[in-house]
């Protein structure tokens, strides 16, 4: 258990006039599972590195449990980076992958085979051991990756991109691998990824990285509800921005008043709501019902998206097909936006 | 169609193959029959009388065969080892980083393959001497680095182009230290790159002839010395003794080697480069 604090952490490369990772600042507790998310190139894998020791940050501090561990080797860290690619040792068979990690820890042969059976099975792989890498499908190879970093129990671990390689059906077996036995070994766990759905899948922490800046460090939800700007919302699918200001309670924008949640602020700033949260009225008996053209139907399957513009604002809307069979391009409708699921971003 | 295309490729693979043998091959025959020879004039297709005298002087004390066997021996795979231990942190500078210079540093290395040794060798001569190392062993095993080692740093740098340095980074994390890192993830991937420059790099010194005669100066006698001194003497006999010793290690490294040079392993990549 090792509460993981990551202080004013930098990194600029040599060469390079903006840094790849500004000031990020992180408090990880023990056992939590945490994902970085951001887009390809905004400092995520460098941030891992230097908890892992395999780079040295330009300036900030990284702590276990307090302690600084900048000046220790990766070796003696104890902390494992899991890489995208799996990196398994080609030379090797699977067991003596597992084993690799125990083997530099001079555990004795006997040890390390009991161990090495008993986390292949753990992992849901127990007679692949003496195959070799080459020979085990991606979502094996990453189990394998897996396996042989659990096996030293590091305080912790760091996973890059843990579900990006994976097809779709095997990426909700090794959400649930992962999650389990992170719970089950209370090792705190940092992944990176690029995309939101896994981490949001994944973690109890997500923190979002935009242009080498933290935006947001919340719960997966609070990334829906309560966005920290139009950037971050943006990044977790918003599409509606409607500017405006706030007084009241009350929202004036082109599109009329609206009312706001309780406790809003007030304020110039920017209104935001889900298309998922959109709902078409049938009449105008509830509050923040709007007049609304039907500009285009997108149909998706299980859902229907929609174009729409009210007063001389684009929204998009997500609807079941069901509700919106029969529905005309061009034609007017009444939708209601709950006050419950506007959000008021205020510079 | 394809059956007729495959005996093509199949008539052409044996014609190859052919004059292959008739190029390398042939041209040693005489040399193991003379070796056993006494007395082979023209026109005759054999000697006329046999004799195992030839490799009976060339095993003797006195023709100091064996000595200098050794000495070639020693020589070459001090140069191969310090080929090795020079070559792989060259390739894979040149191979794994971009750097300013790189070009250039890389037609330095090749220099030694385009310049001719004897161009360059009489400068290093003069040097040599105000080292002291003229006319010592130490001083043939350094200068015969010069052309072992464009072999070696070709290969390795073939090597380090498709080497990922992320699996050292990988054991790294797993705990390994990293004289451990090298030599359990380093070492195994390249491994078939040191195996083939190494021997690249020892037949080219077991080869030399004009850097060891100048700068071993007479003092340092190597095989392919002796081998020219009985040759030029006319003791065709024992020049054919010498030089079915002086091939052996050539035939055992090619046979060692079949596997690695197939191109699979990618082990003469580097090559690629020249």
């Amino acid at each position: 258990m090792t509460h993981v604090s990551i202080k004013s952490l930098t990194k600029v490369y040599p060469g390079a006039t903006e840094p790849s990772l500004d000031r990020l600042s992180l408090e990880i507790k023990s056992g939590e599972l945490t994902a970085l998310l951001g887009p390809s190139g905004c400092g995520k894998t460098t941030t891992m590195k230097m908890i892992a020791g395999l780079l040295e940050p330009t300036s900030g501090d990284v702590t276990f449990d307090g302690r600084s561990v900048l000046n220790d080797k990766p070796e003696h860290r104890g902390v494992v980076m899991v890489f995208q690619n799996y990196l398994l040792f080609p030379y090797m068979s699977v067991a003596d992958n597992v084993g690799f990690g125990l083997k530099m820890r001079k555990v004795d042969k006997a040890e390390i085979d009991q161990r090495v059976g008993a986390m292949l099975e753990q992992v849901k792989l127990p007679d692949l051991g003496q195959r070799r890498p080459s020979e085990l499908s991606g979502g094996q190879q990453q189990r394998v990756a897996l396996a042989r970093a659990l096996i030293v129990q590091p305080d912790v671990l760091l996973l890059d991109e843990p579900l990006s390689n994976l097809d779709a059906h095997l990426r909700f077996e090794m959400r649930d691998l992962i999650r389990s036995l992170q719970q089950e070994m209370g090792i705190t766990t940092i992944f990176v990824t690029h995309d939101q759905e896994e981490a949001v899948v994944l973690a109890d922490k997500v923190a979002l990285i935009l242009d080498g800046c933290m935006k947001q460090y919340d719960s997966p939800n609070v990334f829906y509800k309560r966005p920290v700007d139009e950037s971050t919302a943006r990044f977790f699918g918003g599409q509606n921005f409607i500017p405006g200001h706030a007084e009241g309670g009350l929202f004036d924008s082109s599109f009329g008043k609206l009312e706001l949640p309780q406790n809003s602020a007030s304020g110039t700033g920017t209104l935001t709501f889900r298309p998922e949260n959109i709902r078409i009225a049938a009449d105008q008996s509830q509050p923040n019902t709007l007049s609304a053209t039907l500009v285009d139907t997108v149909y998706l399957g299980t859902q229907t998206r929609l174009k729409l513009t009210i007063g001389d604002q684009n929204v998009q809307a997500v609807c079941n097909p069901n509700d919106v069979e029969g529905l005309v391009t061009g034609q007017n409708l009444l939708v209601t936006i709950p006050a419950e699921a506007v959000w008021l971003l205020t510079s | 169609m394809s059956a007729k295309e495959s005996r093509g490729v199949r008539s052409f693979r044996f014609l190859t193959g052919a004059v292959l043998i008739i190029w390398l091959v042939l041209p040693l025959i005489p040399l193991a029959i003379w070796s056993f020879a006494h007395g082979w004039f023209f026109p005759n297709l054999l000697p006329t009388k046999w004799s195992m005298k030839a490799w009976e002087y060339t095993f003797s004390d006195t023709s100091g065969v064996i000595d200098s066997l050794w000495l070639t021996i020693g020589i070459s795979l001090t140069a191969t080892v310090l080929s090795i231990l020079i070559g792989v942190p060259a390739g894979r500078a040149l191979g794994m980083y971009k750097f300013r210079g790189k070009e250039f540093i890389e037609l330095l290395i090749l220099a030694p393959i385009i310049v001719p040794g004897i161009a360059v060798v009489l400068g290093i001569h003069s040097v040599f001497i105000s080292m002291g190392l003229n006319n010592t062993v130490g001083g043939v095993i350094l200068v015969h680095l010069i052309p072992t080692l464009p072999y070696m740093i070709l290969v390795m740098s073939g090597i380090f182009s498709n080497y990922d340095p992320a699996f050292e980074s990988q054991a790294r994390s797993l705990g390994a230290s990293p004289l451990k890192t090298f030599w359990y993830v380093t070492l195994p991937a390249i491994l078939p790159g040191i195996i083939v420059g190494g021997l690249f790099a020892f037949l080219v010194s077991w080869s030399q002839y004009i850097l060891t005669l100048l700068i071993g100066g007479g003092r340092v006698v190597t095989l392919p010395l002796l081998l020219f001194n009985f040759a030029t003497s006319g003791r065709n006999d024992i020049t054919g003794a010498i030089g079915m010793i002086y091939i052996l290690p050539g035939i055992f490294i090619l046979l060692l080697t079949a596997r690695h040079l197939s191109g699979r392993s990618g082990a003469v990549g580097g090559f690629g480069q020249i």
